[in-house]
């Protein structure tokens, strides 16, 4: 090694390499989606005056908040449950491990829109619900069949079916984080709970979250099969059942709830994109600008000293 | 502080301790070695609860480790009272076991706060001092993926010191490391023994033992083939088994 400093050699300069094929190949896609766009804006089968009537239609908007309400609702629960799933699988308690293994074949088993016409079923196979001593007095008693509850019946079939595929995601999630870290914590004297809460978890939601992301944009677009319940009142259902059926157009409604379910989708994709980067911490060996800035002044000073 | 009689552990067939006994006092560091699969960790992990032992007792300061005694039957503990017992072991593992999630401060101040109790600003205040004792003051804001292995090592040993335990236990702690890396932590580690801390480490390092152990333990298949004064026994071992595994790795 020689002492640095004398003469320092320039900065490279070189000329960047070209990609003549990446241009062309933009172009050619640029002319085919203009054709199509130009196709689609004149072709009078699309009825883009429909469309535009009935974007921010009141019955519209009230299907898109059943939508988000049905998502939301569906989705905690799907959630919550799916913890308490996965939590079940992995505990050494054999009990447990087969209860929630039976659920999991079940509700994974069997399509979502079969749960869904059973779920609507109920009423009509338990008309009544009692509790009470078994084979003695009732002390409550419930008629199903007056109640109207489809929208309840529905969050339960999404909820329910969702949660054996999110016990799966949080399971994998669990299951990647390596032994050695609860052994540590267990090593520093935290319960199962704590470790489970403070160390585990917080690791396993890096990989938990991407897949649930997916869930919950899934979750919104299966929301249009509550019809099988049935429940009416969702975007879909208003789109093409209610107002497609009345206006003979289904292309512009069709058109109407896509443009819908895209922008809630789109908003839930910028919602994940910042909950990873969140769970992401400590992960990149890369730096950040201030710890950067901060190894670069030791590094001048220690050479000026 | 730690005493051994007739330990035995065994996973399923494989029995992996065939009667360990020995005891460490109050202050002393005892450094074990064997080679490979001779039990050496898994007496180390048994010593916190980390494994269950199946035959023999394990005693830390004069308590029973995992078990409740009365009128001559053992009584598993419950959970809560294993972790209780753990609170004042303090234990560096081979591969850090760092949380990769938080950082360095937040590594040694989550057990404090979370398991004692101890109020945030305490416990932080206590971690800045601890990271200068390992000499990484200025390390308190990196996450373990920006620390190199020797920093991590000694990040790992300040977090167990956080909860002021009254005994270390070391699980090859510099076996991860490369070469250059290991020497600064072991000067962390012959820091801590001179300071009196009760340490039983595990290690390949028979420099580290010569100089800061008052016991060396060779254990092979299970059991203890020769214990005493480390010079003594790096100098003349007594058996066969002791000769040929110093003369590889010496």
């Amino acid at each position: 090694m020689t002492a640095v400093g004398a003469s320092a050699p320039p900065p490279i300069d070189a000329v960047p390499l070209r990609h003549p094929w990446r241009w062309a190949g933009a172009a050619v896609i640029i002319v085919l989606l203009g054709l199509f766009v130009y196709g689609a804006a004149t072709n009078s089968a699309y009825g883009w005056s429909t469309y535009g009537e009935y974007l921010f239609n009141h019955r519209i908007l009230l299907g898109v908040s059943n939508t988000l309400q049905l998502t939301a609702y569906a989705m905690a629960l799907g959630v919550a449950l799916g913890i308490v799933l996965s939590v079940m699988r992995l505990s050494p308690n054999p009990v447990l491990q087969s209860v929630a293994w039976a659920f999991l074949w079940v509700f994974r088993g069997t399509p979502v829109y079969v749960q869904l016409v059973f779920w609507g079923l109920i009423p009509t196979i338990y008309q009544n619900i009692q509790i009470g001593v078994p084979f003695g007095p009732s002390l409550f008693h419930l008629n199903l069949q007056s109640l109207s509850i489809p929208f309840l019946l529905a969050v339960i079939g999404l909820g329910l079916n969702e949660a054996a595929y999110m016990a799966e995601i949080i399971r994998a999630g669990i299951t990647s984080v390596s032994e050695g870290q609860s052994e540590a914590s267990t090593a520093l004297g935290m319960s199962w709970g704590m470790t489970m809460r403070r160390t585990v978890l917080p690791q396993a939601m890096r990989v938990i979250i991407p897949p649930t992301g997916n869930e919950l944009i899934s979750m919104l677009k299966t929301t249009s099969l509550v019809t099988a319940v049935p429940y009416s009142y969702d975007l879909y259902s208003i789109a093409s059942r209610e107002i497609a059926a009345r206006t003979f157009e289904p292309v512009p409604l069709l058109l109407v709830a896509a443009t819908w379910y895209l922008i809630i989708t789109s908003v839930l994709m910028v919602g994940q994109y910042y909950l990873e980067k969140y769970f992401s911490k400590g992960i990149s060996r890369q730096l950040t600008n201030k710890q950067l800035d901060a190894l670069a002044k030791a590094q001048t000073d220690a050479g000026h000293g | 502080m730690v005493r051994a009689e007739q330990v035995c552990k065994s996973f399923g067939a494989l029995t992996v301790l065939k009667g360990v006994t020995l005891s460490v006092e109050r202050g002393q560091v005892l450094v074990l070695v064997g080679p490979s699969g001779s039990g050496k960790s898994t007496f180390l992990r048994c010593i916190n609860h980390l494994e269950t032992v199946s035959a023999g007792r394990l005693y830390v300061d004069e308590q029973l480790v995992g078990y409740r005694e009365s009128r001559d039957k053992l009584y598993e503990m419950s959970p809560r009272e294993a972790a209780k017992q753990r609170r004042d072991i303090g234990m560096v593992f081979q591969h850090f076991n760092l949380f990769p999630h938080r950082t360095a401060l937040d590594n040694i101040t989550e057990a404090p706060v979370h398991v004692k109790g101890v109020k945030k600003s305490e416990a932080l205040i206590r971690a800045r001092e601890l990271l200068g004792t390992v000499g990484l003051a200025d390390k308190a804001d990196a996450y373990p993926a920006q620390l190199s292995g020797g920093q991590q090592q000694r990040v790992a040993i300040a977090r167990a010191l956080a909860m002021d335990p009254k005994l270390m236990l070391f699980d090859e702690p510099t076996s991860a490391l490369d070469p250059e890396l290991v020497g600064e932590v072991l000067a962390v580690m012959k820091k801590l023994a001179s300071g009196g801390m009760t340490m039983i480490v595990v290690t390949h390092e028979m420099g580290f033992a010569r100089e800061v152990a008052d016991e060396l333990v060779f254990m092979d298949g299970g059991v203890i083939v020769e214990s005493g004064p480390p010079r003594e026994i790096l100098a003349n071992p007594q058996h066969d088994r002791t000769k040929a595994f110093l003369s590889k790795v010496m």
